[in-house]
Parts: structure tokens; C-alpha cells; sequence
């Protein structure tokens, strides 16, 4: 029987791409919710190199990372939307979006938000760059998977779309902001808007309350100092 | 310019690009190889890929693709009637990228740090880590070639156009830094001589003696605007 298990985390935005391609694909998962302060003895075995989360279990056989974990989702399962386009252009332009996605925004989003101060003023700085790039690509686009539906892009930068609001109201960051970034603003709430995504968005009352508890733990970190 | 015309921007001692050229040699497409001057970048590589400036970009027709791996799985289905690179299984292709990506993001760092750092803790855990790094793929490739001389198999694809790009560096890195990388490895260092004498690779693997040269500069270039 083909078998299919998910080790992820609730929070975590590379955890989520791969719900929602397997939600995309109608593909039945068992998921298995990691703690990465104790991390099982399976996840470890599964991913020896990385040590992190997701790792898809398909058949026994684990794969990690999840754009690479998503290309095999969109290999595997014929049935439901295509995650990748057939034109191998097509294709070549989704990998490189998500790949920028992943080596570019995110990690400089990420810091713009925890490290204050000069760091934190230049993490921003890249921040913006790199959300240039975005927007100028999703012009005159629905989604970054075409008119008809999500792809690859889309999921990759699921995280930019949905978190950018409680980001915003909680620790005063705005990265989408509609005067700089109106084409990317679009995206973000007709992405956000599909029944499908806020159907499979961690709660939000959770996230609200583990960002706080994130950043107290912050502050007091940095006061202790 | 003809929507079938193949160009790629480049140059000789870079190992993505040599990639690129790798991948377009088994697919025995024709190119015009587009080299670029060290130290300054062509207009048309602004042009074709100004999100990062950087070689290779494989310019198809009007598409500009960049990105030596995306480039390569590029190749691999446009011209998808010539020998395969990636596997065509979907687990052993995600083994294969899971590698691939391994050797960007985790392996080429550290052993680039080696030459790169100045002596003492930074260099030694650049070392290491580089050690470590090869003792994984020496491992993946007795789990991915299947017996066969590559981690293709019989014949070579993805994962070996992917750490084949630094198979020179490689060597390189041994002889300026002093250290054993893929010597300690022996079905590494068997693959190494495999891939180099293939007919895909051996024409455009640039010599040692020349990335050598290559190496030196680039080093102490690099040092010396460290340090203003």
C-alpha cells in the first residue's frame, strides 16, 4: 500500500509548501509533528545530513528539502493541478523564482525582522531589493504559476503572502507595502483569498501567540546581555 | 537572432559553466560559447540575467536561463530525445537534487573557505567540513551509481555534472591549500579519472596547471580587498 508521511512543524513556512502540494494533489499523508528542541530518533534517521524538517516519507523512502520534496510531489502525482508548467522555459523561470525566493527574500526578510539596529536596517534594504525583483515578475499575473492556478513560485513564497499581515501589526514591519509593491500586494491577497490556501493556514490566534512568545523571548534574551 | 540559436555566456575556469557546457555536450547541441572578460560583465549579461549578474546564462532563442543547475535540467528537457541526465525515476531524481544542492549550498563553501580564510580555527573547520562533505558523496555514490563507473550509472548524469563542475577546483584546492580532499575517497578519486576522460567532459575540462594559475590570483584579489 503506498504509504505517505509528512515530519514536519507547525509553524514552519517549508513544512507548509509541502501541505499544501499534497492538499494541491489530493494526496492522503499521515503528518507527524516534530519538536526541533527533541527531535525524534525517526526524523533524525530520515534526514541525516540536514537534521530538519519536512521530510516527505513516500514508500519507506525519505526526501528532504522541500522544493525538491515538491518537484517529486508534482513527478509522483498525475492527478491535480500541475505544480510545475510542461514548457521546459516555463519550468526553468518557476525554479528560478523559488529558488530566489528561498536564497534571497526570505532569509533577508527574516533578518530584517529579528536583528535590530545597523544589521537589521541593511537586512531590510535587501529585503527590498529582492521583493523589487518579485514584483516586477508577477506583473500583469494572477499568480506566479500562471492565470489558472498556483504553482511552484506561489507555494515557495506562500510565507511572504500570508504571514505579511501579522508581521506588520506585531512587530512593525511592513514588507508589502502597497505604495512600493502594488502588483505584489495583489498577488498576496488574491493568493491568500483562495479558499484552498486559508483552509490550510496554521490558526491564527496560534501564530499570533507564538510570534509574542517568540519575541518576549527575544527581548529578554538581548536585555540579559 | 534565430528562435533556435544557442548561446551561452561564460568562462573557461568557472565551474557552473562548465557545467552548462557539460550538459550541452551529451545533448550534442551546437553553441556559440560567449566568454566573458574577467573582472567586467558584458552588457548582454546584464541584460540576460540582471537579478544576479552572473555566468553561465544559456541564452536559447530569445530566453535567457541562469543558474548552472537550472540550466542543466533546462537542457536535460528541451532536448529531452538525447541521452537523459536526470534519472527518470522521481526518487532517484530527488536523491540527485537533494545532492546537487548539497554540493552548493553545504560542500562548495567550505572547500572554497579553505583557500579563502585566513589559518587557524576558520581553515581547519573549512577543512573538515569539506572532508565531511566528500565522505557523504563518496557514500551516495556507491548507493546512486549502482555499480556503474558515475552516479549516473553507465553513464553520466545530474549529480555527476554537478560535482564534476569542481572536479579541477577540486585538485586546485589540494595542491594550493596543502590537503587531501578527494584523494582520501578511492571511488571518488576513481570517478574523478572516469568523468575527466569522458567524451562530454574532456574537451572543455580546463587544465589544472591553468585553474592553478587561476586560483592564485583570484586568492590573493580576494585577500587584498579583505583587508581595505
Amino acid at each position: 500500500m503506498a504509504e505517505v508521511k509528512l515530519f514536519g512543524v507547525w509553524d514552519s513556512p517549508f513544512s507548509k509548501r509541502v501541505e499544501l502540494a499534497l492538499k494541491l494533489k489530493g494526496v492522503k499523508y499521515e503528518y507527524i509533528e516534530e519538536d526541533l528542541k527533541n527531535k525524534s530518533p525517526l526524523l533524525l534517521n530520515y534526514n541525516p545530513v540536514h537534521k530538519k524538517v519536512p521530510v516527505l516519507l513516500h514508500n519507506g523512502k525519505p526526501i528532504s528539502e522541500s522544493l525538491i520534496i515538491l518537484e517529486y510531489i508534482d513527478d509522483t502525482w498525475q492527478q491535480g493541478p500541475p505544480i510545475l508548467p510542461k514548457d521546459p522555459y516555463l519550468r526553468s523561470k518557476a525554479r528560478f523564482w523559488a529558488k530566489f525566493v528561498d536564497d534571497k527574500c526570505i532569509p533577508a526578510m527574516w533578518k530584517a525582522c529579528w536583528q535590530k539596529g545597523e544589521e537589521g536596517e541593511k537586512a531590510m534594504e535587501e529585503a527590498n531589493d529582492a521583493l523589487e525583483f518579485l514584483e516586477n515578475e508577477i506583473k500583469g499575473k494572477r499568480f506566479f504559476g500562471g492565470d489558472d492556478s498556483i504553482g511552484l513560485v506561489d507555494i515557495a513564497a506562500d510565507v511572504i503572502a500570508c504571514r505579511n499581515g501579522i508581521i506588520a501589526e506585531l512587530m512593525g514591519v511592513q514588507f508589502l507595502r502597497k505604495d512600493k509593491f502594488p502588483n505584489l500586494c495583489k498577488w498576496a491577497d488574491e493568493y491568500c483569498n483562495c479558499s484552498f490556501v486559508k483552509e490550510n493556514q496554521p490558526p491564527n490566534q496560534k501564530l499570533i501567540h507564538h510570534y509574542k512568545a517568540l519575541i518576549q523571548a527575544s527581548t529578554s534574551s538581548k536585555s540579559t546581555k | 537572432m534565430a528562435s533556435d540559436e544557442v548561446k551561452l555566456l561564460g568562462a573557461w575556469p568557472s565551474p557552473y559553466v562548465l557545467r552548462a557546457r557539460i550538459a550541452l555536450n551529451i545533448k550534442r547541441v551546437n553553441y556559440e560559447f560567449l566568454e566573458e572578460k574577467f573582472g567586467t560583465k558584458s552588457d548582454l549579461l546584464l541584460k540576460s540575467n540582471p537579478v544576479h549578474k552572473k555566468i553561465p546564462v544559456l541564452i536559447h532563442g530569445e530566453n535567457p536561463i541562469a543558474e548552472s543547475l537550472i540550466i542543466v535540467q533546462y537542457i536535460d528537457e528541451f532536448w529531452a530525445s538525447g541521452p537523459q541526465i536526470l534519472p527518470s525515476d522521481p526518487y532517484n531524481r530527488a536523491v540527485a537534487r537533494f545532492w546537487a544542492a548539497y554540493i552548493d549550498d553545504k560542500w562548495y563553501p567550505n572547500a572554497r573557505a579553505i583557500l579563502m580564510a585566513d589559518e587557524g580555527e576558520a581553515k581547519k573547520a573549512a577543512l573538515q567540513g569539506a572532508i565531511e562533505g566528500l565522505n557523504l558523496l563518496e557514500d551516495a555514490f556507491l548507493k546512486c551509481s549502482n555499480g556503474g563507473k558515475f552516479f549516473g550509472g553507465d553513464k553520466i548524469g545530474y549529480l555527476d555534472i554537478a560535482l564534476g563542475g569542481f572536479l579541477g577546483w577540486i585538485r586546485v584546492i589540494e595542491r594550493m591549500g596543502d590537503v587531501t580532499l578527494i584523494g582520501n575517497c578511492p571511488n571518488l578519486l576513481k570517478w574523478g579519472e572516469n568523468f575527466a576522460g569522458d567524451d562530454s567532459v574532456k574537451d572543455v575540462l580546463p587544465e589544472t596547471e591553468k585553474l592553478f594559475e587561476v586560483a592564485k590570483f583570484i586568492v590573493a584579489k580576494t585577500k587584498a580587498s579583505a583587508k581595505h
